[in-house]
């Protein structure tokens, strides 16, 4: 039986699957369908300051292999979930991931702060939701806005600290080592695609945000390109999302440098693809005799 | 056993009505289904699975039915599956109607919103009436099977191809003039906002089953949401699809 643990800056994963934020709310609905400690780890909905209502429906639009989102990062605020949602997670045996996001680099840190008490096990720093009108995605797409967020919230931060990058941006790689410069343990990547669809009788978008994230199949080799692209520029473990469905899509991207991988839509196609990911990553590697899933990562073997 | 996801054998898929369907399946889901509730329906190729409630149970055969409208590609697919082959499908999901303590139910259905309420009129402690619109007499549905449980069926049509010539809300006015406790209704949001004010308006309880584009189907992504009130005058996004989908109509903020 092939080790499926992963290191990622001194915390601990029992295999490398975790569930992608916003996908999978903080794990209450879906430990109605399966254990949660069957997971590698929970990136949990993403939390701000204050809680937030977020967009007025509808806030989801399917596409060809994926979906359009634009929830507007709902959610009831970084002292709830310490209060309510991290100790009910901490009954299973999975590592807690908190989602920060904000309006301003203030904002970040005074969350972050509130975390740092908490038994959560890592942070991930959403610079990269398309979805709200201010913050978000503007400090994820130059990397001069990326590493100051990211040098601010890492002298506050006592947990390891992985950033979520944008895909959004004409070089990803910039950022990256942009954030790796000021002090982060990890970059995860990528966060949705800006898009829109029009009803073409009402000539209304469908998305009452009129705009959306892509996310699912349909932005699979974007994401694996754009992991590709960072783990050449950056020591640091990259976590590696964007449409993996398939126990083949994780082996893949882990192929492309990704050490962990986070499952999102699939959640919604197949609430238990994070559990299929898992058992098909641990035959693959039993079947071609690797002892480590971690002797996979980046070894795609590129052309000159 | 709670919510799973099931392959499960389709004994029946079948035009009802213009492009209606009644599919019938084999699943133990049944055992924990209770009226009003949904399930989520994979469609192959298709991103997110497509909510279908519940229209009957039958916990001794252990099958599930359902009377569907073919909207978009994901139930166009759903269409053409055959009697024989599997579908997956994951629920039982969402909270349903709760008739336990009213002694007589008005069940108010328009067009596609008429399925949910069948098994919630088979469930319901005394005999209840129930109100049925449709667009014409070619998309009628269910009248036989909400006779078998209904005391009065009265019928309405937009064209007066069958039954009334006009609204279901004319008809609920009418019928609310005499007993009844609650009203339950399930049909296109304009229409659930009218019965809600009707029945509200003579102080008759009124549960609505909404509906709105899903993700997850079980409350974990919030897409879904409604407006529900909070605090005073206040309000706050609730997932239809955990929350509701079934809601007193006096919490909505229509």
């Amino acid at each position: 039986m092939a080790d499926l643990s992963v290191n990622i800056a001194g915390v601990r994963f029992k295999n490398p699957v975790v569930t992608a934020s916003g996908t999978f709310g903080f794990g209450r609905e879906f430990s109605q369908v399966y254990d949660l400690s069957k997971l590698g780890g929970i990136a949990c909905k993403g939390i701000t300051l204050k809680p937030r209502d977020g967009n007025p429906p509808p806030r989801i639009a399917e596409t060809p292999s994926g979906i359009l989102n634009s929830v507007g990062l709902q959610n009831p605020g970084v002292d709830w979930f310490v209060k309510h949602e991290v100790p009910w997670l901490k009954k299973y045996d999975t590592v807690i991931i908190a989602n920060v996001a904000g309006n301003e680099i203030a904002d970040y840190c005074e969350v972050v702060e509130r975390l740092n008490e908490s038994q959560v096990d890592m942070i991930e720093l959403n610079i990269s939701c398309p979805n709200v009108k201010q913050g978000g995605v503007a400090f994820g797409t130059s990397a001069k806005a990326a590493g100051e967020i990211t040098k601010a919230v890492r002298n506050v931060c006592k947990k390891p600290l992985a950033v979520k990058l944008s895909p959004n941006v004409a070089n990803i790689g910039d950022i990256a080592a942009a954030v790796e410069s000021e002090g982060a343990d990890a970059v995860s990547l990528i966060n949705t695609i800006t898009g829109m669809r029009i009803d073409i009788n009402t000539r209304r978008p469908i998305l009452t945000n009129n705009t959306g994230g892509l996310s699912g199949p349909a932005v699979f080799p974007i994401a694996v390109r754009m992991v590709y692209e960072v783990s050449r520029r950056v020591t640091i473990p990259v976590i590696g999302m964007g449409g993996i469905a398939t126990w083949q899509d994780a082996v893949e991207i882990m192929l492309a440098g990704a050490c962990l991988v986070q499952v999102g839509t699939a959640n919604f196609t197949d609430p238990y693809a994070p559990l299929k990911i898992i058992e098909g990553i641990e035959q693959y590697l039993d079947q071609n005799v690797i002892s480590s899933v971690t002797e996979i990562v980046g070894k795609v073997q590129i052309y000159e | 056993m709670g919510i799973t996801t099931n392959i499960c054998t389709v004994l029946e898929n079948s035009q009802i009505a213009s492009g209606i369907y009644n599919l019938t399946v084999k699943t133990h889901q049944s055992a924990d289904a209770k009226p009003g509730q949904f399930v989520n329906i994979y469609c192959e190729g298709k991103t997110l699975r497509r909510p279908i409630s519940i229209c009957e149970i039958d916990k001794n055969l252990q099958t599930l039915r359902f009377v569907y409208q073919v909207k978009g590609e994901g139930t166009k697919w759903l269409s053409r599956v055959q009697a024989g082959q599997s579908l997956d499908i994951l629920g039982p999901l969402g909270h349903g109607f709760n008739v336990s303590k009213a002694r007589k139910v008005v069940f108010v259905g328009g067009g596609i919103g008429a399925p949910p309420l069948l098994e919630t009129a088979k469930q319901c402690n005394f005999i209840p009436d129930a109100i049925l619109g449709f667009k014409s007499k070619d998309f009628a549905i269910l009248i036989d099977d909400f006779k078998k449980y209904c005391e009065n069926v009265q019928v309405s049509t937009d064209d007066g191809s069958l039954g009334y010539h006009g609204l279901v809300t004319e008809l609920l006015k009418e019928r609310l003039q005499s007993d009844c406790d609650l009203v339950c209704a399930c049909g296109p949001k304009p229409m659930l906002k009218a019965v809600a004010k009707i029945a509200e308006e003579r102080g008759v309880e009124c549960q609505v089953s909404l509906e709105e584009r899903m993700g997850c189907g079980l409350g974990a992504c919030l897409v879904c949401v409604c407006k529900v009130k909070s605090g005073e005058g206040g309000f706050r996004y609730a997932q239809v699809c955990r929350y509701g989908p079934v809601i007193n109509s006096k919490e909505v903020v229509w």
